[in-house]
C-alpha cells in the first residue's frame, strides 16, 4: 500500500523534526567515534595515526582528533539525541503537537552552532579539547559556535515545557503523565545546570577570544565549566533512563514495577545533579576543602537515584521474564527477547553501567580521587557510562523509533546485523574499559599521545596486558562502528514504507503502581517548588566559593601551544 | 501471583535495597572522612588563594631563585618551589630526604599542567596565577617519576620530571615509585 507521507508529516510535523535531530546525531556519532579506535591503539602502544592522517589529511595532531572526538561525541551527539527524544516522547504521550516554529528554531541554532564550531576545529585553530580550559586559547568561532549549539537546547527545553503547561491547563488537578514528568524534570535540571557553561562561554571566553578582554581567570573558568560538566553527564544519561523506564519494560513484555519510584528518581536528579561539580576539582588549588567536602557528600546523594534505577529496571525485567514463563532464580533471564537489538542494546549497556557506576563512586571519593585523577582510569570510567550505556541505548532506540518516524520496516537481516553490532560494541567497550582502568591505576595519564613519548616511558612490563586490551578493544570497536554505519543505512535508505508503522502508538510500558490520584503523585508534581529548591541548593553549594573566586580574580593571558 | 501481592513484594525488596544503598553510601562517606584525617590530609591542595603573576614567576620570587627551590624550613621539614611549564618541570630532579615532611608549592608560567608523582596521591592541577600547595612525606627512598597529566599542548606527552628521595640513614632503599 502506498503511504501518503506528505499528509502524514503535515499532521505530525514533529516527526520530521525529530528524525532530523536523530539522523544528524547519528552522523555526528559516527564521525566523532572514528577517532576512538586510533586513540585506543595509542593506549595500546601502537601508532596508527599516520594511517588516519592519510584518510583525513586535515588532521595535524592526536590532540586535534581528540578534541573532535570529545566535542562531537560528548557535546553534540548526546545533546541532539536529547533534543529528539525528550521532546518527541512527551509530545506523543500527551497527544499534543509541539510549537513547531520553536522546534525548528532549535534545529537551526544547533546546525549553525555546530558548523560554526566545526570550521576552527577542522582547521586546527581550536585544539583545546572538549573541556577548553583557558589559558589555552582557541579561535572565537569555536566558543561562539559551541555556545550557540548549547543555547539551542534551551529552545528545546521551552518546547517541552510548553507542551506540559498546555496539558496542565487542559487537565487541572491531574498528575503529569510519567514520560512527560521525566522530560520536564530533565529540562528543568538542564536549564539550571547549563547556566555555568553558558556564562563561561558568553561572559569570559567569547569576549576574550575576540580580544575584548585581556585575560581570563583559569580557576573561575574551570569552576563554571564543572558547574555544568558534572550534571551534563545526567543530561546524557536521563534520556537513556527515560527509555529504560518507559519503553524497555514494554519491549521485554512486562510492566514498570513502580511509577512513583521513577518520578522520585528524576526528582532527585533535578535536586542533586548540579551542586556537585567540585568533585572534578579535588585537585584544584584555591578552593576551600570544606566546599569540596560538601560537594563530595552531595555527590553520594546523587548516586542514590541511580541505585534505585538499578533496582526498578531489574525488577521490571524480572517481572517480564517471569510473565514470559521464566522460572527459578535466574531462569527468567533466558526468556527475555535477546534477539531484539532494541532490547539487547540498552540491557547490555546497563550491565556495563554497573562496574562503571562503582568506578564513579571511586572518582567521587575525595581521597581516592587523587589516585586516579587525570589517569587513563577516567576515560575508562566514562566509556562504560556514556559510550556504552547511553550510546547503546540511543542506538537501540533506532530500531523502534525510526520505523515510527519514517514508516520504514526493519528486516530480519537488519536485526541480525544490528545484534552483531550491539554485541561487538559491548564487548569492545568492556575490553577498552578494563584496559584503560588498569593502565590508569599503573599511572598512565589520560589525554596523552603516549606513543610519541620517549621510547622507554611506558615500557613497564606490567603495562603489557592493559595495552593489549586497549588495542584489541579499539579494533573490535572499529569493526562495530562500520557495522553501525551499515545498520543505519539499512534502516534509512530502503524506500518501502508501511502505513501501520507510522500509525503505531509509542511502545510505552504500563506501571504496576501508579501515581495519578495519589497524594505522593501530587506532591511530586509541584515542580515549580522543587525547581526552586534545586536553585537554592545550587546557590548554597556554589554561592560562597564563587563569591570568593570573584573576589580573588586573577586573569591571565591566553596562549596557543599546538 | 495477583497484582496486589506482586506489588507488596516488590515494595519490600525495594525498601531493603534502598536501605542497603544508603548504608553503603554512609559507610563510604565515613571512610572518606577517616582517610582525610591521616597522611592524606596533606594531598588536598590548600584552599587559600595564593596568587602570582605567571609572566613574572620565572624572573622574580622563590621560583626564580635557585637557592630557594628546595629549602629546609625546620628540622625534618622542607619546602619545594616547583614550576610546571611547557614542557617540563623545574627543578629537575627534585631532591628531598626520606621521611621528611615536604611541602610542594607549584605554579605554572603558561597554561594548566598536571603534577602527578607516580605511585603517590600527589596529583594536582597546576594553574597559572595560582599556587598549588600540597604536603607529603616520602617513606620510601628512590626515584619517582613526575608526569604532567593535564593536556597542555603539542609537547604534553613528553613532559616528565624526576623526584629523588634520598635515603635518610645512608643505606640505599630501592624503589621505583610504584
Ligand atoms: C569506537 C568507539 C570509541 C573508542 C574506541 C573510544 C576511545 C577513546 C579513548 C581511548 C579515549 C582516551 C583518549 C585520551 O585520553 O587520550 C577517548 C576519549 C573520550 N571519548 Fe571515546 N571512544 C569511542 C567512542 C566514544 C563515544 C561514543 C563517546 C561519547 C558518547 C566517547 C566520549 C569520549 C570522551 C568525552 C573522551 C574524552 C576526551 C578528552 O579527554 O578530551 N567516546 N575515547
Ligand atoms: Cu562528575
Ligand atoms: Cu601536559
Amino acid at each position: 500500500m502506498a503511504v501518503d507521507l506528505r499528509a502524514h508529516y503535515s499532521a505530525h510535523p514533529e516527526k520530521r523534526a525529530t528524525l532530523y535531530f536523530l539522523a544528524l546525531g547519528f552522523v555526528v556519532f559516527v564521525v566523532g567515534s572514528l577517532f576512538g579506535p586510533f586513540q585506543a591503539l595509542n593506549y595500546g602502544g601502537l601508532d596508527a595515526y599516520p594511517l588516519l592522517r592519510r584518510l583525513l589529511p586535515f588532521l595535524n595532531s592526536y590532540y586535534q582528533g581528540l578534541t573532535l572526538h570529545g566535542v562531537l561525541n560528548a557535546i553534540v551527539f548526546t545533546q541532539l539525541f536529547a533534543q529528539a527524544v525528550m521532546v518527541y516522547l512527551p509530545a506523543q504521550e500527551l497527544g499534543l503537537r509541539p510549537r513547531m516554529k520553536a522546534f525548528w528554531l532549535a534545529w537551526g541554532m544547533a546546525v549553525v552552532g555546530l558548523l560554526t564550531a566545526a570550521v576552527p576545529l577542522l582547521a586546527d585553530e581550536a585544539t583545546v579539547l572538549y573541556t577548553f580550559y583557558p589559558p589555552l586559547k582557541g579561535h572565537w568561532a569555536f566558543y561562539a559556535g559551541a555556545g550557540l549549539f548549547v543555547l539551542s537546547s534551551w529552545v528545546s527545553a521551552y518546547v517541552a515545557l510548553e507542551l506540559w503547561w498546555r496539558w496542565k491547563r487542559a487537565h487541572p488537578g491531574r498528575v503529569t503523565p510519567l514520560v512527560t514528568y521525566m522530560a520536564v524534570t530533565f529540562w528543568l535540571m538542564w536549564l539550571l545546570a547549563s547556566l555555568g557553561l553558558v556564562l563561561e562561554v558568553t561572559v569570559l571566553l567569547v569576549p576574550w577570544a575576540l580580544g575584548l578582554i585581556e585575560g581570563v581567570d583559569p580557576l573561575l573558568a574551570r569552576t563554571l565549566f564543572w558547574w555544568t560538566g558534572h550534571p551534563i553527564v545526567y543530561f546524557w544519561l536521563l534520556p537513556a533512563y527515560t527509555i529504560v523506564y518507559a519503553v524497555l519494560p514494554k519491549q521485554a513484555g512486562g510492566r514498570l514495577v513502580s511509577d512513583p519510584m521513577a518520578r522520585i528518581v528524576f526528582l532527585l536528579f533535578l535536586l542533586f545533579s548540579t551542586p556537585v561539580g567540585f568533585h572534578h576539582q579535588f585537585a584544584d588549588p584555591g578552593i576551600s576543602p570544606f566546599w569540596k567536602g560538601v560537594h563530595s557528600v552531595l555527590t553520594m546523594a546523587v548516586a542514590v537515584p541511580s541505585l534505585i534505577t538499578a533496582f526498578t529496571v531489574a525488577a521490571s525485567l524480572e517481572l517480564a521474564g517471569r510473565l514470559r514463563g521464566g522460572r527459578g532464580l535466574l531462569g527468567w533471564v533466558r526468556t527475555l527477547p535477546w534477539r531484539e537489538p532494541a532490547f539487547a542494546a540498552p540491557v547490555l549497556g546497563l550491565l556495563a553501567f554497573i562496574p562503571g557506576g562503582a568506578g564513579g563512586i571511586v572518582n567521587a571519593s575525595f581521597t581516592l580521587n587523587y589516585v586516579v585523577h587525570n589517569t587513563a582510569w577516567v576515560p575508562g570510567h566514562f566509556h562504560l557510562q556514556v559510550a556504552t550505556f547511553v550510546t547503546l541505548t540511543a542506538l537501540g532506540t533506532l530500531f523502534w523509533l525510526v520505523p515510527q518516524l519514517t514508516g520504514k520496516p526493519v528486516s530480519e537481516g537488519q536485526k541480525r546485523l544490528g545484534l552483531t553490532a550491539v554485541w561487538l560494541w559491548f564487548g569492545g567497550m568492556l575490553l577498552l574499559g578494563l584496559g584503560l582502568h588498569w593502565a590508569g591505576l599503573l599511572g598512565v595519564p589520560r589525554r596523552s599521545y603516549i606513543v610519541g613519548a620517549p621510547p622507554d616511558a611506558y615500557a613497564d612490563p606490567a603495562l603489557t596486558l592493559p595495552k593489549l586490551l586497549n588495542a584489541v578493544g579499539g579494533v573490535v570497536l572499529l569493526l562495530a562502528l562500520v557495522l553501525w554505519v551499515g545498520v543505519m543505512l539499512g534502516l534509512l535508505l530502503p524506500r518501502r514504507r508501511e502505513p501501520a508503522l507510522l500509525e503505531a502508538p509509542l511502545p510505552l510500558a504500563e506501571a504496576v503502581s501508579n501515581a495519578d490520584g495519589r497524594r505522593l503523585g501530587r506532591a511530586l508534581d509541584r515542580l515549580g517548588l522543587w525547581f526552586a529548591l534545586a536553585v537554592l541548593l545550587v546557590a548554597i553549594a556554589y554561592g560562597p566559593p564563587l563569591a570568593r573566586l570573584l573576589e580573588q580574580l586573577n586573569p591571565v593571558a591566553g596562549l596557543r601551544l599546538w | 501471583m495477583d497484582e496486589h501481592e506482586l506489588h507488596r513484594r516488590v515494595l519490600t525488596y525495594e525498601r531493603g535495597w534502598i536501605a542497603f544503598a544508603l548504608g553503603m553510601l554512609v559507610l563510604f562517606l565515613a571512610l572518606i572522612g577517616y582517610t582525610l584525617g591521616g597522611q592524606l590530609a596533606g594531598v588536598v591542595p590548600h584552599g587559600e588563594a595564593e596568587r602570582v603573576d605567571p609572566a613574572r614567576v620565572r624572573v622574580e620570587g622563590p621560583w626564580a631563585d635557585p637557592a630557594r627551590l628546595v629549602v629546609k624550613t625546620a628540622p625534618g621539614r622542607y619546602t619545594v618551589h616547583a614550576l610546571a611549564f611547557a614542557f617540563g618541570f623545574q627543578p629537575n630532579p627534585i631532591e628531598v630526604p626520606q621521611g621528611a615532611e615536604v611541602t610542594f608549592k607549584i605554579t605554572s608560567p603558561d597554561v594548566i599542567h598536571g603534577f602527578h608523582v607516580e605511585g603517590t596521591p600527589i596529583n594536582v592541577e597546576v594553574i597559572p596565577g595560582r599556587v598549588a600547595v600540597v604536603r607529603f612525606t616520602f617513606r620510601r627512598a628512590g626515584e619517582y617519576r613526575v608526569v604532567c597529566n593535564q593536556y597542555c599542548g603539542l609537547g604534553h606527552h613528553t613532559m616528565f620530571g624526576r623526584l629523588i628521595v634520598v635515603p635518610s640513614q645512608g643505606e640505599a632503599v630501592e624503589g621505583d615509585g610504584r
